[in-house]
């Protein structure tokens, strides 16, 4: 098989939770089920289950991370160029995992799944969640799979958070964790964007109160997402991407219509958005992560969230993401550090913003293909 | 592998002194790390828990590559992601005369390190000397080869110099090694005049 390629893929599903004892606890306190999870796997479990790993996706992200679903199918999965035989996330050596995020709408449990209590969706009635609730799920496909420890697991931006979740919450389940564009918990400035986003969703008409039907509140959720969009470019990014240029013309047009590139691609990415996202899904998935701070439950302090951790880290930060800024993930290392946790870091040079998890895809790589090698010859010592 | 590490080293006769000085099995920071070099050997020679931290992004990926854990940072931010006391050792191998102030990092190193190994190049070198008296121009060596406008070399100091600042910081000096190109026997009668590198070793008193 060609580098990189790894064809075609097909999904799979995990249920639990039928009954009040297996049930997934929640943070909020409410025992929630069943629960269905919806994952990819690629590459093969050793026979001693030592080179898993799970990759934990973002906030519009799925568990297709690599691969085509059919023949037909145009695009690959979110992290393709990452994920494959002899790529960072190397298949042929490696067994990796991708689930969805319950909460989330594209196959896992979610608010726009069906309550078996009333045969309807459960729209508002679906329990607020946590990143900490995505990781419990999660942790029962581990326990599925028959896998102790992971390899390693990690991902970008919200992926970020579940892996240091984690490691928190399961100090031996984990061995490495790669905390890529991310943070112990989301700013305040992270916390105002959600909220205008979950704004738009819930004033459009549409929205009814979470109990639509279709379509769905399409000019709330776009508006969230433009305004998501923004927030995960640059201003260098936009500047190289689109300047001031016009879309159409040459000339204003004197109107309120869409002038300028900017405004195309913003309103193209909204568009696109609609038609592959919930609006429910999307109000639940922002909160889980303004909730998110892991310093919480220690009066704030980072370090002694760390105490119980017994995994090595790969820290990336991205020098223009002004979303989940560079110093989120220095005050980490220091945390870890403190700890005396065997850390690397490195805030790579990039003017994509946020989106450059997505895009620096050669620096990246190169981290994270040799932090998996050296962390694999450990484990298989 | 080691000798091959050893071998790598070997241009840079201050590094490999260094490494005979870290005793087996410490925890140890390797300051202005670059590739990696040092520390990989430490740790395949010595089991040596050693880290390191390092400016440029390239150098951070060398390191990734040859397993060495590294830290980006700059050290003339100081070493505020570590704790008192952390480290057994902390090694600055030939980069002190390039931070901004030389004095602030110097009480650094000790607050966080126990002992600290610090390597430097001596501009009271006999051929410094002699291009700066005779030539009447700012020395350019083998150990110094930029221009005085293009060296990143901005605060460049002699050994007594050096011993000096130690003294007025409180810091005592363990040891003393200095590194000669040529006679060892001279460089030991006077190092300040005939050591073209020294490797201190000192400690907070």
């Amino acid at each position: 098989m060609a580098k990189g390629n790894i064809g075609i893929v097909a999904w799979q599903e995990l249920s639990f939770g039928q009954t009040e004892e297996d049930a997934l606890l929640l943070d909020c306190g409410r025992k929630f089920g069943p629960v269905t999870l919806r994952y990819e796997t690629y590459g093969t479990l050793n026979a001693l289950k030592n080179n898993a790993i799970l990759i934990l996706h973002a906030l519009s992200g799925d568990a297709h991370v690599a691969g085509f679903h059919s023949e037909k199918d145009r695009k690959p999965g979110w992290w393709h160029e990452m994920v494959g035989p002899g790529q960072p996330f190397d298949t042929d050596k490696y067994f990796i995992v991708c689930s969805n995020i319950i909460g989330g709408c594209s196959g896992s449990t979610g608010p726009g799944s069906i309550n078996p209590a009333t045969g309807q969706s459960y729209n508002m009635d679906f329990p607020v969640i946590t990143i900490a609730d995505m990781v419990r799920a999660q942790k029962r496909l581990m326990e599925h799979l028959g896998i102790k420890r992971w390899l390693a697991l990690g991902g970008g931006s919200m992926g970020g958070m579940q892996a240091l979740e984690w490691a928190v919450s399961f100090p031996d389940c984990v061995a490495g964790v790669l905390a890529i564009a991310t943070t112990s918990r989301l700013s305040p400035q992270g916390i105002a964007f959600n909220w205008v986003g979950r704004e738009a969703i819930m004033s459009d008409p549409l929205w009814q109160n979470g109990d639509y039907d279709d379509p769905q509140p399409e000019k709330g959720l776009s508006i969230a997402r433009m305004l998501g969009h923004i927030t995960y470019l640059s201003d260098e990014s936009m500047y190289r991407k689109f300047g001031r240029r016009l879309q159409a013309s040459d000339k204003y047009t004197f109107d309120f219509s869409r002038d300028f590139a900017v405004e195309s691609y913003l309103q193209y990415q909204g568009t696109q958005f609609v038609e592959r996202f919930d609006a429910n899904s999307y109000l639940y998935i922002t909160r889980a992560m303004d909730y998110f701070d892991l310093s919480a439950k220690y009066g704030g302090d980072l370090a002694k969230a760390f105490t119980e951790v017994k995994a090595k880290f790969l820290v990336v930060s991205f020098s223009s993401d002004w979303l989940f800024p560079p110093y989120h993930s220095r005050d980490m290392v220091k945390a870890l550090l403190q700890n005396r946790i065997d850390v690397t870091y490195c805030d790579v040079q990039s003017s994509y913003g946020h989106d450059a998890f997505l895009l620096e895809v050669e620096t990246l790589g190169r981290l994270i293909t040799d932090y998996l090698a050296n962390l694999y010859a450990e484990v298989s010592k | 592998m080691i000798a091959r590490l050893r071998q790598e080293l070997s241009r840079r006769p201050d590094l490999l002194l260094i490494a005979d000085i870290i005793p087996s099995s410490v925890k140890m920071l390797d300051l202005g790390c670059g590739n990696g070099a040092l520390l990989k050997l430490l740790r395949a020679e010595k089991s040596v828990q050693g880290i390191g931290v390092e400016l440029e992004q390239s150098k951070i990926l060398e390191c990734a590559a040859n397993g060495v854990p590294v830290i980006h940072g700059d050290l003339n931010e100081g070493l505020r992601d570590f704790s008192d006391i952390s480290f057994d050792y902390i090694v600055l191998s030939q980069t002190i005369q390039a931070v901004k102030r030389p004095d602030h990092l110097l009480s650094e190193m000790v607050r966080v390190g126990s002992q600290v190994v610090i390597s430097f190049i001596n501009i009271g070198y006999w051929e410094a000397r002699f291009q700066l008296a005779f030539g009447g121009r700012m020395p350019v060596t083998k150990t110094l080869p930029d221009q005085w406008f293009n060296t990143e070399n901005i605060h460049l100091a002699t050994i007594r110099d050096f011993r000096e600042l130690c003294a007025r910081r409180e810091i005592r000096i363990l040891r003393e090694l200095p590194v000669a190109p040529a006679s060892n026997f001279l460089a030991k009668l006077h190092p300040n005049l005939f050591a073209s590198t020294c490797v201190f070793v000192i400690t907070r008193d």
